[in-house]
């Protein structure tokens, strides 16, 4: 079972909604998948939505971290959306600091935040 | 004795298999959500340690209740190397995996009590509590 993550692609915008619990080759797989789907549509901006995750370990945050540095690397800005109330409890708890990167409460601010940062 | 249930640690799916065993025990428990976070996250990562660090072990999650209180033990147990330092890997940003892993200490915070009993060349057993508050 490896159940691949859907990108979509908006305008000149990347939109990704993680709906259930990922395993660390899901995690991989789909860092691999944005990468590349970047490179092929030019897309300059990305919104992941983490809005039904209810928790996140280290190697979760490890694999959304660098998928963040590696778009960076590749011009393209990620914001990450919805992460809930437990989420951001236990990953401060568990001394994990996603810094530098841009998030928004839900995908609507998401994506208005993105439009805002990519017309600079 | 208490109940217990357990999943023995093999493969990367063991790991999202015991972190969903932990899950739906604390929620059984009657912890709140950001408990049962907090409990499926400290599971994820010491199961992911035996996973990384001893190749194969157990995590087993009981229920316990005591003074009136309600709660539950997570029981990671391996056969592994052991730990030499367990002062060092208690430190934090401390990783001998390239920075995998936000490590014990991370674990600790999340739960109320945390021991560890390692013997080189024989292995290691960690027990994390968390009551319900």
């Amino acid at each position: 079972m490896n159940l691949r993550i859907p990108i979509l692609k908006l305008k000149d915008c990347l939109i990704v909604s993680i709906q259930w619990e990922l395993d660390d080759q899901t995690a991989l797989q789909f860092q691999e998948d944005l990468l590349t789907k970047m490179h092929e549509t030019s897309a300059r901006g990305v919104v992941i939505d983490l809005t039904p995750i209810d928790f996140i370990d280290s190697f979760i945050a490890k694999v959304l971290g660098d998928v963040i540095s590696m778009s960076g690397l590749m011009g393209a800005q990620v914001v990450i959306t919805g992460i809930q109330p437990a989420v951001a409890i236990t990953l401060i708890e568990l001394g994990i600091r996603l810094e530098n990167v841009m998030t928004a409460l839900d995908l609507e601010n998401g994506l208005e935040k993105l439009q805002r940062e990519l017309e600079d | 004795m208490n109940y217990r249930s357990s999943v023995e640690i093999l493969t990367e799916w063991d790991i999202v298999a015991a972190r969903q065993l932990g899950r739906n025990e604390a929620k059984e428990v009657g912890f709140g959500t950001v408990d049962q976070a907090r409990i499926t996250t400290a599971i994820s990562e010491l199961a992911r340690n035996i996973y990384l660090y001893a190749g194969k072990g157990k995590i087993e999650i009981e229920r316990i209740l005591e003074g009136g209180s309600f709660g539950i033990i997570i029981i990671a147990s391996d056969e592994g190397p052991g730990i030499p330092d367990v002062r060092k890997v208690m430190e934090d940003g401390f990783s001998t995996s390239g920075g995998l892993g936000a490590g014990m200490p991370g674990v600790k915070r999340l739960m109320d009590d945390f021991k560890i009993e390692t013997v080189i060349g024989e292995g290691t057993v960690i027990k994390a509590t968390k009551w319900i508050r």
